[in-house]
């Protein structure tokens, strides 16, 4: 079985829906493309005094920025840009994003930001914050270490001062004084931006072919760097846009994608995961928009109400101690479940210590599971993808050959297809 | 640690003798009843583990044992055919490795599995992911003990106040949990009162290389001298003893005027004094020790040497206060200082020691460690004028140690110092470029 060919998603549509959605990916895509935040120095320049705070991936509390008055700014690498002063700070063994963050940081991109947020994801970002202290001593930056202990009360007091810290960093670069109010406003404007990613998803798992991972890839590295209320607009016109505005299902199979929380994998790659036949119903690209599952309950102290909801509705992930011992090994099986997917796909950067480390316990429990998976490794400055086509290619022909899909069966009697190990 | 190329030293016996007796002692724990508490070197709490009767075991003691001995490629070869990623910290390859081939330690003892998995958050994200696979096996409790990063430069007094209170809830009752006795705090101190005197006692040998010539090599000879301190023997009179021994020893050959043991024999004619930043390759370890020996060589200060505590900028575990200074310990352990403190400590350790030159030995293993290191070498340069030598290796993949390649950049380098003494380069000039990627 070959893979169908990429006609479907791309079109031409004559439809004003089509239309509109088009150009709301066009409008997203010019962010994503725009490594001189462009966007950011629009905003900046709109009103004199406004600034910006930058922040690297995973999670960071973007309500506390917002509530400072500044424009919270996803930092998640340079893609394929050229690399030409990162690469000296950084030696062949560690995974691409530092470099490009740096070379961003060192040719003057990232000049628009004020602050700098390095959440401890990983050692190479809690590294890269010091780094940044040094290399640029004009922005105020912050080492932001995720509440890791078992008791949730006591990691629940932890986090709010943190959570303390933060604001009170930020906001002696606005003069902003935050009451409770501005705080509540900022964490009501976020709540609405995470149902409305939830929806987003829940729309993709249950009619892929509606909304394309590229899309909304695309729409959700938009949300990284423009005004949450601006972003709020265009995203809902999409989600009706796509309901008006549907491509043809195919017969693919259902896949989730996991292990790209950091470190982005080019468009491209998600692209051809899906083109190759595999429809990505779950994944953790942007991992940050859905670390906090549902919204932050309103009333009490608003940090407190935002470390609480941290810690008591996070998704599980790598950069998060697992206190739970069975909890490694459930994560894919309810993963799965819970999207209806046929497999998994383990993508994960390469040299990255949170995804590859976590991957043995991952993959030990979906194998056992009877979920077929495949693992690869990408950078995001990956420019090939031949070989990731024919693996989900073959994946894809695989489930559909010797598993069925969900979309056929109804049900999924699951198999190991012992498809792809580590490139 | 085997060792048979360098002229061993009494201290050295005596070390031997001390573990062998400790890994006896764990081979023999599922039989006495002694409780087994595996643990990490940074951050690790060995007084609090033995207060109450229990044996630590360190991870990472056995994975550089197993490269020293030889065996850690075998069992990172294990470890990678059962999923582990090529990408990852060898350091938990060769100890799952270990595990995957019946679990026979470093002496030869079989080692026995956990009682309590002490999981001390400190200065390493991988210590995380470590012992969450670990427990997969093991099937043990697992206690989280999470030490803040020190991002501003020091340990603000919540986050002590934070660590303090988890040792009082969570970990304490752990280990009470686990060995059935109630924490005793009075046997506690008295523990922290053996450390203390064991810290003054390194400290002293660790400050000896200030003389010159200098009576100790402080990297290659200073993985020998913190084995006890950084492992099982903090606050035991063994540990204590051992340090005694060792500081006489030292201060012997400081009064004589002469140098340390090493691979070319005994190094008195020390041409060049070595600052070096990052842990050592173990699979080569006596190699890669006789490049800088052969050379004249002698390394002053470490920052390998203080992933177990920064003793020597004044640390010492304090009695009077078991929990805090426990907290303190942990936060100050070397790979928890953010990047400016790092160096800070590379550039104090120039100028105190009155070193010729520093070096990076920057492991694949470790980003803890590596990430970064190569804007530490350019503000160390700055900062100092001393020009910085960088290489490349592995802790215990014995695949990323390229001998030839690495004695050619250290031949490389000592030429330029030469040079540089004579006054023919400045820093920063080629032959600076030359060993630095
Ligand atoms: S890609 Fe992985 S290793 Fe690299 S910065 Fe991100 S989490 Fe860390
Ligand atoms: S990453 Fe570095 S500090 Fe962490 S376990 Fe490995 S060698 Fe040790």
């Amino acid at each position: 079985m070959s893979p169908p060919t990429p006609t479907s998603q791309a079109a031409p549509r004559s439809s004003a829906a089509s239309r509109q959605r088009a150009s709301i990916v066009a409008w997203a895509r010019d962010r994503y493309e725009d490594l001189e935040l462009g966007s950011v120095r629009e905003w900046l320049a709109q009103e004199p005094g406004r600034k910006a705070c930058g922040y690297l991936p995973v999670y960071v509390p973007r309500e506390v920025i917002h509530a400072a008055g500044m424009l919270p700014v996803g930092i998640h690498g340079g893609g394929s840009m050229e690399i030409i002063r990162g690469d000296a700070w950084y030696q062949s063994y560690i995974c691409h994003l530092p470099r490009s963050v740096v070379e961003l940081g060192l040719t003057g991109r990232l000049d628009c930001l004020s602050a700098m947020l390095f959440p401890s994801t990983c050692d190479v970002i809690r590294n890269l914050s010091g780094m940044w202290q040094i290399l640029s001593p004009q922005t105020w930056v912050r080492y932001v270490d995720l509440p890791q202990v078992n008791d949730p009360e006591r990691a629940v007091e932890f986090w709010t001062g943190e959570l303390r810290h933060i604001l009170s960093g930020l906001t002696a670069l606005t003069g902003k004084v935050v009451d409770d109010e501005a705080l509540w406003a900022s964490i009501a404007v976020y709540n609405e931006m995470r149902a409305l990613i939830e929806e987003l998803y829940a729309v993709r798992r249950d009619e892929p072919w509606r909304v394309p991972s590229e899309e909304l890839y695309l729409l959700l590295r938009a949300g990284e760097v423009v005004p949450v209320e601006e972003w709020l607009v265009r995203a809902r016109e999409y989600l009706e846009a796509s309901a008006a505005d549907k491509n043809r299902p195919r017969d693919n199979a259902r896949v989730v994608l996991t292990g790209a929380f950091c470190e982005q994998p080019p468009l491209g790659l998600i692209m051809t995961i899906e083109r190759a036949g595999c429809y990505i119903v779950d994944d953790d690209l942007l991992l940050g928009n859905r670390m906090i599952r549902g919204p932050v309950a309103q009333g009490g102290d608003p940090l407190v109400a935002l470390a609480r909801a941290l810690l008591h509705q996070h998704r599980t992930t790598s950069v998060l101690y697992e206190p739970d011992p069975t909890g490694k090994a459930r994560e894919i099986p309810e993963r799965v479940e819970a999207a209806r997917a046929d497999g998994v796909i383990f993508a994960a950067p390469s040299f990255c210590d949170p995804a590859l480390l976590d991957r043995p316990m991952l993959r030990d429990g979906a194998e056992k599971a009877g979920i077929p998976c495949i693992a690869f490794k990408y950078a995001e400055n990956t420019g090939q993808f031949q070989q990731f086509r024919e693996q989900a290619g073959t994946f894809s022909d695989s489930i559909k050959l010797w598993v069925g899909t969900r979309a056929e069966q109804g049900r999924v009697e699951r198999g190991r297809t012992g498809a792809g190990g580590e490139p | 640690m085997r060792d048979d190329r360098v002229k061993k030293d009494r201290s050295m016996l005596l070390q031997k003798e001390m573990i062998a007796e400790h890994f006896q002692r764990l081979e023999d724990a599922p039989r006495s009843g002694e409780k087994v508490v595996y643990t990490f070197v940074p951050g690790n709490l060995t007084e609090l583990i033995r207060s109450f009767g229990a044996l630590p075991l360190l991870p990472e003691i056995n994975a550089l044992q197993s490269g020293m001995r030889g065996k850690s490629k075998a069992y990172i070869a294990e470890a990678e055919k059962a999923g582990h990623s090529a990408d990852v910290c060898t350091y938990v390859k060769a100890d799952i490795g270990m595990m995957m081939s019946g679990n026979i330690g470093p002496t030869g003892t079989r080692l026995p599995p956990p009682d309590l998995l002490l999981l001390s958050y400190t200065g390493c994200y991988t210590f995380m992911k470590w012992f969450e696979l670990l427990r997969e096996q093991y099937k043990c409790p697992t206690v989280f003990l999470q030490i803040p990063y020190q991002g501003d430069g020091t340990l603000l007094p919540e986050h002590r106040e934070y660590v303090v209170k988890q040792l009082r809830e969570d970990v304490i009752p752990a280990l009470e949990a686990v060995t059935g006795r109630a924490y005793d705090e009075g046997r506690l101190r008295e523990l922290l009162a053996l450390s203390a005197r064991a810290e003054d006692d390194l400290v002293a040998v660790l400050h000896s290389a200030k003389q010159k010539p200098s009576p100790i090599d402080s990297y290659f000879g200073g993985v020998y001298y913190i084995g006890p301190i950084f492992s099982a023997f903090r606050g035991t009179p063994e540990g204590v003893a051992y340090y005694e021994a060792l500081r006489e020893e030292v201060e012997e050959r400081q009064a004589l005027g002469i140098g340390p043991e090493t691979p070319s024999g005994r190094l008195d004619d020390q041409r060049f004094r070595i600052v070096v930043e990052g842990p050592p390759n173990w699979t080569s370890f006596n190699e890669f020790w006789q490049m800088f020996s052969d050379e004249g060589a002698v390394v002053v200060a470490s920052t390998y040497t203080k992933v177990g505590g920064t003793y020597d900028f004044g640390f010492r575990h304090d009695p009077g206060d078991p929990l805090g200074t426990m907290a303190d310990y942990c936060g100050g352990c070397y790979t928890n200082h953010n990047l400016p403190g790092r160096i800070d400590m590379l550039v104090d350790y120039v100028k105190q020691y009155a070193a010729d030159g520093f070096l990076i030995n920057s492991v694949k293993s470790c980003n803890s460690f590596s990430a970064g290191q190569l804007l530490i070498l350019r503000e160390v340069e700055k900062r100092t004028g001393i020009p910085g030598g960088f290489i490349e290796s592995d802790l215990v993949d014995p695949r990323y140690f390229s001998a030839a390649n690495i004695k050619n950049r250290l031949e490389s380098y000592f030429q330029m110092l030469r040079e540089r003494r004579r006054g023919q380069v400045a820093p920063g000039s080629d032959a600076t470029a030359e060993v630095t990627p």
